[in-house]
């Protein structure tokens, strides 16, 4: 027989693929390599000039530059370390909650926990501004009816307080996403294998962390990922509750308003996009690292039932 | 689009109401601003009153919004089509637009022997020799007071530092007011209205503020330590929870009566007029002993300047020369309380708390702020460590002598004064 005919180029491979690719290198490899290729130069004399890693080399090694970026990652690492110690347990026990079948008025919870989520952030933290105020805010007289004024302080303008304050803040507004990707997760078990599992004994309490627990475990990893992404990402809440300054004494500054001050400046400082671009590329690497971590050490580790 | 409208609008009443005059030669001249709030000012007072002394000039006000004024000027000059008269900005943003060649040279121009020197120092090269704007508005700073409250309580108006502590315990003592209405949540209000508010009088003004620039200062002397040991001392008077008050909250809280005294700027006047329903009055920065020099924040903020194509600039320098005069500066300020025209004529204004405020140029000295001229410049900015170190004095969460320690050291890493 003779050799088979040659296969025909496949173009509609390229064809069906060629939008995504290009609206994708457009608005996301493009303007990437830009930021990485700014962050090797310098403006001298109103022009450009190429100087390696030398900005970099000033964000480490000048303490004007370091002690500020220091800051700024040690703040972002607690902002992340409340979100995974808050907001995804709350989100898994609202969602197991959620998922009991007893439950009444079950999809009104699931909505009204969900809407945060959607708001703007000026408008939650405006809203979370007023409801803190020391002046006009309810949060002094609702600590009063119960007795508990003497506990009230003015959380958004203490030093030990203020970042805490916003990471809830933020717990708040986005507890609904982990509830709902856990949700979607609970109610995807199939009821044969809680059945069996009540044959086997295995009910109430016990039942969620034997069975369902190592069931969701995926979806919790995928709500971590996303989780510390969006936080080594954040930038909004800090900026409408403190501020570009992220007071007090920078006590709330996270990668993101430090990011915003270098690159655009603020008030009397002049924005240097070169320094704003080296730190930018140290935040996507700082993401770059943690989403490899877990891809390659904890994903690969999941294990996942096939039902 | 609403800018065209207005000026195709402008153009058409200026051509009808002149109708019968010799039109051809008729220049326009055209201001770029910032200031759309200051529309109505300038079509129903200021141009009509130009025109009406220069026939044959005709002036057209073009405002941008704020945020896009210097990004939409920049690229005006560079494709050569801005206006011929440029609304400048205090310090370094002007500064850079002389250095390009963009502003032209108005040292000799007539009227600018109306300013004082620091008055012009905004619009001025390093080294003092060329002005390139002339000076339109300063604001004041002060404190502004609850004058019932004051009367109720039998408080006169403190002159001194030890009056003022005493004014501030008594109102403390008798609970019905807040003393003073300040919070650090903004960082700003605690910089501009706490240290640059007191500070002139401990660094004697204009005399402290070259000797910094000079390096023959520094902000470690205690001279420029002293302001940060009174704002430590403001703690006790400052309302519930402070730390969390933003700056509208503090202008609530006066304005509503809640509080007794205000660590003001001039342009609060005109808000305070239309909120607050109680008698209001102010007094300079407290001296420290009485019978010493009293110095004032009298902040550079507005000015004018030609563009250097302009092709009109004979016309544009007569408008400037206009601005100059005692005329502008009446219509102006009396339009606008709280912005005071830098003219050294005195200005005649309706508004009794704006006149309280101008007075004090005759009994005390100006100066600007500290940390605006060459200071403001590099990184990490002085402007903006003040904010953030006056705050945290109030707070209490950093000594006085750390903080301006702070100051100086940022400034040492990339200032070198002139020897």
């Amino acid at each position: 027989m003779a050799a088979a005919p040659k296969r025909p180029f496949r173009w509609h491979i390229v064809v069906f693929l060629a939008p995504a690719v290009l609206v994708y290198t457009a608005i996301m490899i493009l303007p990437l390599a830009g930021t990485l290729q700014l962050s090797l130069f310098r403006n001298i004399d109103q022009a450009q000039v190429f100087v390696g890693f030398e900005n970099f080399r000033r964000l480490f090694g000048d303490p004007n530059w370091s002690v500020g970026f220091w800051n700024a990652l040690r703040n972002n690492v607690w902002f992340f370390i409340i979100h995974m110690l808050v907001q995804n347990p709350i989100g898994v026990l609202l969602a197991a909650l959620l998922s009991s079948p007893r439950l009444r008025f079950s999809a009104f919870y699931r909505t009204a926990i969900f809407v945060p989520t959607i708001l703007s952030f000026v408008i939650v933290g405006f809203a979370w501004k007023l409801i803190l105020s020391p002046l006009w805010g309810v949060a002094p007289n609702l600590m009063d009816l119960v007795g508990l004024k003497s506990l009230f302080t003015p959380w958004l303008g203490k030093e030990q307080y203020a970042l805490t304050t916003l990471s809830l803040i933020s717990v708040w507004q986005f507890v609904g996403i982990p509830m709902m990707l856990i949700y979607a997760a609970l109610l995807s078990i199939p009821e044969e294998v809680i059945e069996a599992a009540e044959c086997d004994g295995i009910t109430g309490m016990s039942q969620f962390w034997k069975i369902k627990l190592p069931l969701i475990l995926p979806s919790i990893g995928i709500i971590s990922i996303l989780t510390f992404v969006g936080n080594f990402n954040a930038f909004d809440l800090i900026y409408t509750a403190q501020g570009a300054l992220a007071g007090p004494n920078y006590s709330t500054d996270i990668l993101g308003t430090f990011l915003y001050r270098a690159f655009f400046g603020f008030q009397l400082q002049i924005g240097d996009p070169n320094m704003g671009a080296a730190i930018a590329t140290m935040m996507f690497l700082i993401i770059l690292g943690g989403v490899c971590v877990y891809l390659f050490l904890v994903q690969t580790r999941l294990r996942r039932y096939q039902f | 689009m609403t800018t065209k409208l207005l000026t195709a609008l402008l153009l058409g009443t200026s051509v009808l109401g002149s109708a019968g005059m010799a039109y051809a030669q008729d220049v326009t001249l055209n201001i770029e601003s910032w200031r759309g709030d200051d529309l109505a000012i300038w079509k129903d007072k200021l141009i009509p009153a130009f025109e009406a002394k220069n026939p044959g000039i005709k002036v057209v006000f073009a405002p941008s919004a704020p945020t896009e004024y210097d990004a939409a000027l920049g690229a005006k000059l560079a494709a050569g089509s801005a206006g011929d008269l440029i609304t400048c900005r205090p310090f370094d943003k002007s500064l850079e637009l002389f250095k390009k060649g963009n502003l032209a040279d108005i040292s000799t121009l007539p009227g600018m022997e109306n300013f004082s020197d620091v008055a012009k120092a905004a619009w001025q090269t390093d080294d003092g020799k060329s002005s390139f704007c002339v000076p339109m508005a300063s604001v004041i700073h002060g404190f502004i007071y609850n004058k019932d409250a004051f009367d109720q309580l039998g408080i006169k108006v403190p002159t001194t530092n030890e009056e003022f502590y005493a004014a501030l315990d008594k109102i403390k003592a008798d609970g019905t007011y807040i003393p003073m209405a300040m919070g650090t949540k903004d960082l700003w209000e605690a910089a501009t209205m706490g240290y640059q508010n007191i500070g002139p009088n401990y660094w004697k003004g204009e005399e402290g503020r070259l000797a910094l620039i000079k390096g023959e200062q520094k902000l470690t002397d205690p001279q420029w330590v002293a302001p940060f040991k009174e704002l430590a001392k403001w703690k006790p008077y400052l309302g519930d929870g402070f730390e969390a008050q933003t700056y509208p909250d503090s202008q609530n809280l006066f304005t509503l009566g809640r509080a007794a005294i205000y660590p003001a700027g001039s342009w609060e006047i005109a808000l305070f007029n239309t909120q607050a329903q109680f008698k209001m009055g102010a007094f300079p920065p407290p001296v420290q002993k009485a019978g010493d020099t009293c110095y004032i924040s009298d902040h550079t903020d507005i000015g004018m300047g030609l563009n250097a194509a302009s092709k009109n600039a004979d016309a544009a320098k007569t408008f400037l020369s206009w601005v100059a005069s005692p005329e502008f500066a009446t219509i102006y300020a009396n339009a606008l309380p709280g912005f005071f025209s830098l003219n050294s004529t005195p200005v005649k204004m309706e508004d009794p708390l704006a006149q309280e405020f101008v007075s004090w140029r005759d009994k005390c000295k100006p100066t600007i702020r500290s940390t605006y001229q060459i200071l403001g410049r590099g990184t990490p900015n002085l402007e903006n460590e003040t904010w953030v170190e006056s705050a945290n004095v109030i707070n209490g969460t950093v000594t006085p002598e750390a903080a301006a320690k702070k100051l100086q050291d940022g400034l040492d890493s990339w200032y070198k004064p002139a020897k």
